[in-house]
């Protein structure tokens, strides 16, 4: 019970309390209160009390539909990127059992056990949701497992698991809960028999034959990993892959899926999903083309369909916090203020921030460090990398192709392509067909670079130093007179040579 | 074929035909052209010394307008330039010179090595180094992923070995398909490429032996000296060479000892060079420190003597690897009868700036460069740089600086820019700020491998503005994280914008967005949790 150490929290003001008797004028229990125990709040939590603020963080996860909750550290931690990389990385030593005969070890074809996995990846999750407990504590940071809302500008009530409730009042109030994702309400069947990202990495057996509905970077990298474990499993697209994404790299994302398996119905909408007596799940779903209805079966229906921000039960109205009624989503000017002064919004909550752990890590630190008034910096939104952990990965950063021609105009871009074949993939005889780089530049010399777009292995690892060089203002010219390390697939980025618009062959070929 | 007899009567154009039905040594001739050509059909049509191809290439060619360039070249000399040694900085600049339309030859002739191995066109890179030897590489990185398999749920009941035969047979397979890739890309270039010795007789004049010791001499305005090694000797020794070799020796399940005599690595960053070893002894590669062999009585029996008492040892091994330096081709092909200057020492050849010996008219680049990095991205690019300066009036020269390396032992280093020694001696040390930190891959944690194991460090120049002027990650993927940074040192990296960079989670390469810890604080670096 360590968070009860120091001063007993107040309780919670009935309705009929007064609520002027908190002044937000009078002295605060806090300089600084974290909402969120995420990347994103645990960042700037931490660096706060590191520079000598009284900080607490609240967190609570709110179960999914189906039960599944887990402890503190936020999506990443939990349901996000941690394991699904992980879950992604035992995928790709499924390809590698494939290849390893090629490089002369005799091991026979295996199979693949989920709970083994599953218990070992779990195990790391919680070990890292322990090392976060830690660290909050090393660094003096109060924590309470409260779900929390505003009852003023200054002051929030936490409700604990057993019901008990907690009054903290703050001079700084952080906003960073996140976002859960989505359940398509309106199709019948979908919240009762539906799971989401939130469960499939907690589940102890194995999801079977499963639907992944949705187009979104979960969907794919969730259908990615589930086929490469050796499950049958379908991706279900209205329209069109990785929305908002380098198209022609959306599309070879999705080529090199179906050629290992992966099945895809586009243009297809489900309308219900049903329990048959056996307990499998049958989904009736429409083709938006043809009209017609299909139905299938499947053990898991996973829906990847988006996620909505975790401001609902927050109260923003009674601190006046502005949202974005569409998108639910809190409002922010670039120094992460909301519409009240001293309450702020950073992570995937926040209305036009793009939803990845280390921009809300970053945004989290700088905003402790201008609090504090250690700094005047404020984030840099533009040129953030990332990366798609489908089995090919899909690295980029900066702009898409479509994005350049529609700022500078397409007789303005000039794009330098290549297909190319990792070293590795030769002797494993794998098909190379989708490994693809392409550098968008401005075409007037010195031809500045705009984006960078990475498909194949460790395409993460490759694209974090040319993010660099960007935000460095590299030149295709520049990027050319670097030296290439010998054999990597990084250095085909340093010899691309031919253009798009010279029509030539882009396939490399030779070493 | 009557077709190409009408282009050339249409032409103008006088031909020497010789029909080899009706000559009596017409199946010895078709012998020797498919030696030469690779092409044993006829027509078997040559262009002024070029060798054009058949029927189809030859009506191509004029379509192109290379037939009639070809038709009018009637210098002084036979080609433009030759370049002698097929390796990847002599292929690059034959290949961009042949672009930029000039008549390119390359002559190569590997002599076999001591144990009778020889192989195809492509040099050292392709056929006994870096190719072959990620291969190997990739192929110990597989025995790891398989062990780690199972923690990630992979269910296999016996016990995996590993089949040198299987290996080989298919990484030999797939350099006989470069090798063959080398020979389409020159035919399609137009450079003539002769499978012989090259020897300079006299001054822009050359004399090349074929493996018959048929002998024809060649002509040419400018040459470039390529050769890069031709013996590699023998696993004695710390080079790169060396611990590549025992790390995927022993990554696919072999006994290996390394013999060394003083440090690992040399010229690499000291720090790093030993903590590539120290991951190597403890994955099962015995070092044999400060140790030298003083002979080997019995067949493979090896004894040593210590470099510093008078302790020796006695060991017997199945092979014995020496790889303790390499030595440059560069004897044996006439350089004296021309005058161009080689170091005695180490044969290798002094060039300025503009990678020209003393003759002027004779280049080289790649290996047997006198104080340049032996690699083959560098002989690439100074291959091209050399070429379109000599032939399309730029002036580009090859930036021997910053250049991106990567030594794929068992834990990958990839460094660019200064060891932190070399950043020492050149900016002092008061000059310095070394920022560096451990760091555990995810992918790591969960099959249960060495925690606090890679590192990750970058040498800034205080004085220049937190410049990154050192770059070295140890760690898997090392090559694939490096090549990026090189890119941004190119543009000018500093402290700040590695700060202010988004890092891509989860990977390694973000670790550079993060670090704090500075060395001379002398702060804790091991990690915990995320």
């Amino acid at each position: 019970m360590w968070h009860l150490v120091g001063s007993m929290p107040q309780t919670c003001p009935g309705p009929s309390s007064h609520l002027s008797l908190l002044s937000p004028a009078g002295r605060q229990d806090y300089d600084l209160l974290v909402i969120g125990g995420g990347s994103g709040g645990l960042a700037c939590a931490k660096e706060a009390a590191q520079l000598g603020k009284k900080v607490a963080v609240v967190d609570y996860v709110e179960p999914s539909p189906r039960g599944t909750r887990w402890g503190l550290g936020g999506t990443c931690v939990n349901v996000g990127c941690i394991p699904k990389k992980l879950m992604h990385q035992a995928a790709l030593l499924g390809g590698m059992i494939q290849d390893a005969p090629h490089y002369g070890w005799a091991v026979q074809p295996v199979l693949h056990d989920w709970r083994t996995m599953a218990e070992a990846v779990q195990n790391y999750v919680k070990s890292l949701n322990w090392g976060h407990r830690v660290q909050l504590q090393d660094r003096k940071v109060k924590y309470f497992n409260i779900k929390a809302s505003f009852v003023n500008e200054h002051t929030v009530c936490g409700v604990a698991k057993d019901g008990k409730e907690t009054l903290l009042s703050a001079e700084h109030i952080v906003i960073a809960t996140g976002g859960r994702p989505k359940y398509p309400t309106h199709i019948e069947g979908a919240l009762e028999y539906g799971i989401t990202s939130d469960d499939i990495f907690w589940l102890k057996e194995s999801p079977g034959k499963t639907l992944v509905v949705g187009a979104s970077y979960v969907a794919l990298e969730c259908a990615g990993f589930l086929t490469g474990l050796g499950l049958d499993t379908t991706v279900m697209i209205r329209s069109i892959p990785l929305r908002g994404f380098d198209q022609q790299m959306s599309s070879l994302v999705t080529e090199y899926m179906a050629s290992r398996g992966t099945r895809f119905l586009r243009g297809c909408t489900p309308s219900r999903v049903r329990r048959l007596p056996d307990g499998q799940l049958q989904v009736t779903w429409e083709d938006l083309t043809s009209g017609k209805e299909d139905t299938g079966t499947f053990n898991t229906v996973l829906w990847a369909v988006g996620r909505i921000p975790e401001t609902r039960s927050l109260n923003l109205e009674k601190a006046g916090v502005n949202t974005n009624p569409n998108s639910q989503k809190i409002l922010v000017d670039a120094q992460e203020t909301t519409s009240v002064p001293h309450i702020y919004a950073i992570g995937d909550v926040a209305e036009g921030r793009p939803e990845l752990t280390p921009t809300a890590i970053m945004a989290g630190k700088l905003l402790a460090q201008r609090l504090c008034g250690r700094s005047s910096d404020v984030m840099d939104y533009d040129n953030v990398p990332t990366t798609v952990f489908t089995p090919l990965e899909y690295g980029c950063v900066g702009l898409s192709e479509e994005e350049a021609v529609a700022r500078h105009g397409e007789e303005h871009v000039e794009v330098y392509h290549a297909y190319y074949k990792p070293l590795e993939f030769t002797v494993a005889e794998r098909d190379a067909s989708q490994c693809y780089i392409k550098m968008v530049c401005l075409r007037k010399p010195p031809q500045l670079v705009l984006g960078l777009h990475f498909l194949g292995p460790n395409a993460g690892e490759v694209t974090q130093g040319f993010a660099l060089g960007i935000k460095c203002g590299a030149s295709y010219a520049q990027v050319m007179r670097t030296v290439g390390i010998h054999p990597t697939c990084a250095e085909e980025v340093a010899k691309l040579r031919i253009s798009k618009r010279s029509g030539l062959d882009p396939t490399v070929t030779g070493c | 074929w009557t077709f190409v007899k009408e282009l050339f009567s249409s032409l103008g154009i006088e031909c020497n035909i010789l029909e080899l039905d009706q000559v009596d040594d017409g199946a010895n001739v078709q012998e020797v052209l498919s030696e030469i050509t690779n092409q044993r059909t006829v027509p078997n049509i040559f262009v002024n010394k070029v060798h054009m191809g058949g029927c189809d290439r030859t009506f191509q060619a004029h379509q192109s307008g290379l037939l009639q360039k070809l038709l009018q070249e009637d210098s002084a000399y036979d080609y433009d330039l030759i370049v002698i040694g097929g390796g990847s900085g002599g292929l690059a600049c034959a290949q961009e010179a042949a672009i930029l339309g000039k008549k390119v030859m390359v002559l190569d002739f590997v002599v076999p090595s001591p144990q009778g191995t020889s192989w195809g066109l492509g040099g050292t890179c392709v056929n006994v180094g870096c190719v072959p030897k990620k291969l190997m590489h990739q192929a110990a990185l597989l025995g790891q992923a398989l062990s780690d398999a199972r923690k990630f749920g992979w269910e296999y009941h016996q016990q995996v070995k590993h089949n040198w035969e299987t290996m080989t047979e298919a990484i030999q397979n797939h350099i006989g398909s470069l090798n063959w890739g080398y020979r389409l890309s020159l035919r399609e270039k137009a450079v003539a490429y002769v499978n012989a010795y090259g020897e300079f007789v006299e001054h822009h004049k050359i004399k090349a032996t074929n493996r018959k010791g048929q002998e024809t001499y060649y002509t040419a305005a400018k040459f470039v000296l390529a050769t890069g090694y031709c013996k590699r000797k023998l696993l004695v020794g710390a080079s790169y060479v060396a611990l590549e070799c025992a790390g995927f020796l022993a990554g696919i399940g072999l006994d290996v000892t390394v013999m060394v005599r003083s440090i690992l690595l040399r010229g690499f960053d000291q720090e790093m060079a030993e903590k590539v070893g120290s991951y190597m002894e403890q994955h099962g590669v015995k070092f044999l420190r400060k140790f030298i062999p003083v002979g080997s009585p019995g067949k493979l029996k090896v004894v040593a003597k210590s470099t510093e008492g008078p302790e020796t040892i006695e060991e017997i091994y199945n092979t014995v690897l020496l790889a303790i330096g390499r030595d440059s081709c560069t004897r044996k092909i006439g350089l004296e009868k021309i005058g161009v200057r080689i170091n005695e020492r180490s044969g290798k050849i002094p060039v300025n700036d503009m990678e020209q010996t003393n003759v002027p008219y004779v280049y080289a680049v790649g290996d047997i460069l006198e104080g340049k990095l032996e690699l083959t991205p560098v002989a690439i690019q100074a291959g091209k740089l050399l070429a379109r300066r000599l032939f399309a009036g730029r002036l580009e020269k090859c930036d021997y600086v910053n250049i991106p390396t990567t030594v794929f032992t068992p834990l990958e280093y990839g460094c660019c820019g200064l060891s932190e020694e070399r950043a020492i001696e050149v900016h002092k040390k008061e000059n310095l700020e070394v920022y560096h930190t451990l760091f555990w891959p995810l992918e790591w944690t969960v099959a249960g491998r060495d925690n606090n194991t890679c590192y990750a460090k970058i040498i800034c120049n205080k004085s220049d503005n937190y410049r990154v002027i050192g770059f070295h990650v140890l760690g898997p993927n090392a090559g694939e994280i490096t090549q990026g940074f090189a890119a941004a040192m190119k543009c000018g990296l500093t402290k700040q914008l590695l700060d202010d960079t988004v890092g891509i989670h989860p990977t390694c390469g973000e670790v550079f967005t993060t670090l704090e810890i500075t060395k001379s604080s002398g702060l804790d670096i091991t990690q915990k949790g995320c």
